[in-house]
């Protein structure tokens, strides 16, 4: 175990770790004349305070463009934005720096390899393999690509817990396939993919794999030389971390492979009119001037997470999932959307037949923030043929009293809807 | 003081009632409740004013001198607020439609639901009400 840095609160141990609570000012406010109770961290989580500090003393003492001044707030700037990359490298375990590209959050990390990694090895009649839980992020870079290329996307199913059907996504693994690109936790339902599993299947037909871990690098120890993944990508705001700023985890000789994504300054060793030589992984990815304090910011929240560790994370989040799911299916009339026998901090559900923005709308009032509607996964509400869902969202710092707060606005809300 | 305004006003004052919000959102549900049916067949993408989280159905039409709306939504806070603005703006001349204040938006308190920024709707149909009567006044 790290050691705790100064503005934490939190410690290892799971009783305390609900005091993380103190760690993140935007909790300690009152909503309609209740405590915030914030159940959305899924959409966005909040920051704790060393993050906020970091970014602060970034802007006030060091802020400068990097990679290209010799005077002392460049090297700064500098060293702040590489060692913001080293802490990565270090979270999930990359190989080296050269694997990890920092991008504007998973969305870009996704175009990213569509474009730049898939497209120019694709023809017509090829194949992307996608499942039906996957957030739109995870789709529509796909679609754009099967209409520049007239490549074929191809949808594996899901069962009615939410859980995708491994055989026949196995099945459809097909000699024709390039990319396997599938969530390692769907956002809309919470179930756990068993991605290291697939990612062998996957290899052994020799197809690569994108695993969008926007849900799931918050939330589990994410080891990507362990899973043996292609290509890992995932944001920073969902990881109490700024927005605008994210990941792409890649293998270094894909990433050798592959032309760059965007042109700018930043990316190239050499221009001329007559051409351009390209500078090293991982900048060639890195067009311009990049997010340097979403960066640091960045860096502060992957300190965060590892001084309370990723296993007590999991562990508090898990227990905390297990009692909002026994507490909301003791109400009368619930339906539990997402089932999954493997889940990460997320319960989606329908109260009677209150529509999820009224349900949304009511809790509100009481000071408590939930998700409502499709969440970027409109495929994943056909499926279960509803409009959306109300989706309560854990974190660290959310504990049983959040989930008590809960349920007792949804029981209002019953009275109200009558 | 015309009949957009008048109605407002009533309307402002039946809800001064309330000083509980549980009571004034009831209130807003059941006025929701008792909109008249939508045709089933009206409801396609084509009358739909696109919002992110719930589906709201609008028609206008004209009728002698006077502009005629429904509409409703898949959502119940949402088709209280509909019947508001319909109690407000349904069966008036294009003139008063254009000439009134929407005072009531803050006297209601609805602004949270009424800005552009909330997904559901109402500011479109708000805006459409209002487009609807300029148009009637420059056809005439």
């Amino acid at each position: 175990m790290n050691q705790l840095s100064n503005n934490s609160t939190c410690s290892d141990s799971t009783t305390s770790i609900a005091e993380c609570r103190a760690d993140f000012p935007a909790l300690d406010q009152k909503i309609n004349d209740h405590p915030l109770v914030y159940l959305d961290s899924a959409a966005s989580s909040q920051q704790p305070s060393s993050v906020i500090d970091a970014v602060s003393s970034y802007q006030k003492h060091d802020h400068a463009n990097v990679h290209r001044g010799v005077h002392t707030l460049s090297h700064r700037a500098t060293e702040a934005y590489e060692g913001a990359r080293d802490k990565i490298v270090s979270f999930i375990n990359a190989n080296s720096r050269r694997e990890v590209v920092f991008t504007s959050g998973t969305t870009q990390a996704i175009n990213l390899v569509a474009q730049s990694f898939c497209r120019p090895r694709m023809r017509a009649g090829d194949k992307i393999v996608i499942t039906h839980l996957e957030h739109h992020s995870n789709i529509v870079p796909w679609q754009l690509l099967c209409e520049q290329t007239g490549a074929e996307l191809t949808v594996a199913p899901i069962d009615e817990k939410g859980q995708v059907e491994i055989l026949p996504l196995l099945a459809m693994l097909d000699e024709n396939v390039r990319l396997l690109a599938i969530a390692h936790v769907s956002n809309a339902l919470g179930s756990v993919l068993p991605v290291k599993s697939l990612i062998s299947e996957a290899h052994s037909r020799g197809i690569p794999v994108l695993v969008d871990g926007a849900q799931a690098v918050p939330h589990l120890a994410v080891d990507v030389q362990d899973l043996d993944c292609d290509f890992y990508a995932f944001s920073g705001h969902k990881m109490f971390g700024p927005t605008g700023i994210g990941i792409l985890y890649a293998k270094e000789a894909l990433l050798e492979k592959m032309p760059p994504y965007q042109g700018g300054g930043d990316m190239i060793l050499e221009v001329s009119f007559g051409g351009t030589t390209f500078n090293d992984l991982p900048y060639k990815f890195e067009a311009g001037t990049p997010n340097i304090s979403g960066a640091v910011g960045l860096g502060a929240a992957v300190d965060y997470l590892q001084n309370i560790g990723m296993a007590n994370v999991t562990r508090h989040e898990q227990e905390t999932l297990n009692y909002m799911t026994s507490r909301l299916a003791d109400l009368d009339d619930v339906r539990m959307i997402g089932t999954a026998d493997e889940k990460a901090s997320v319960q989606s559900f329908m109260l009677g037949d209150i529509h999820p923005h009224d349900l949304g709308t009511i809790l509100d009032h009481q000071g408590v923030a939930i998700r409502t509607g499709h969440h970027c996964a409109m495929p994943v509400m056909d499926f279960f043929g509803i409009p959306g869902t109300a989706r309560a969202s854990l974190a660290i710092y959310n504990g049983k009293s959040d989930i008590d707060r809960l349920v007792q606005a949804l029981q209002t809300a019953r009275t109200i809807f009558g | 003081m015309n009949e957009v305004q008048r109605a407002q006003s009533e309307l402002i004052e039946e809800f001064g009632l309330f000083d509980d919000w549980m009571d004034r959102y009831q209130f807003i549900i059941d006025l929701g409740r008792r909109l008249p049916d939508f045709p089933e067949n009206e409801k396609t993408d084509a009358n739909k004013i696109r919002g992110c989280q719930s589906q709201v159905w609008f028609l206008a039409e004209m009728k002698g001198d006077r502009l005629h709306f429904q509409a409703i939504s898949d959502a119940a806070i949402v088709s209280g607020l509909i019947a508001v603005l319909l109690r407000i703006y349904s069966d008036r001349k294009p003139e008063d439609i254009l000439r009134s204040s929407v005072d009531f938006v803050v006297a209601l308190n609805f602004e949270q639901h009424l800005s552009p920024t909330r997904s559901n709707g109402l500011a479109a149909m708000l805006k459409a009400i209002q487009t609807y009567a300029a148009e009637a006044v420059r056809a005439a």
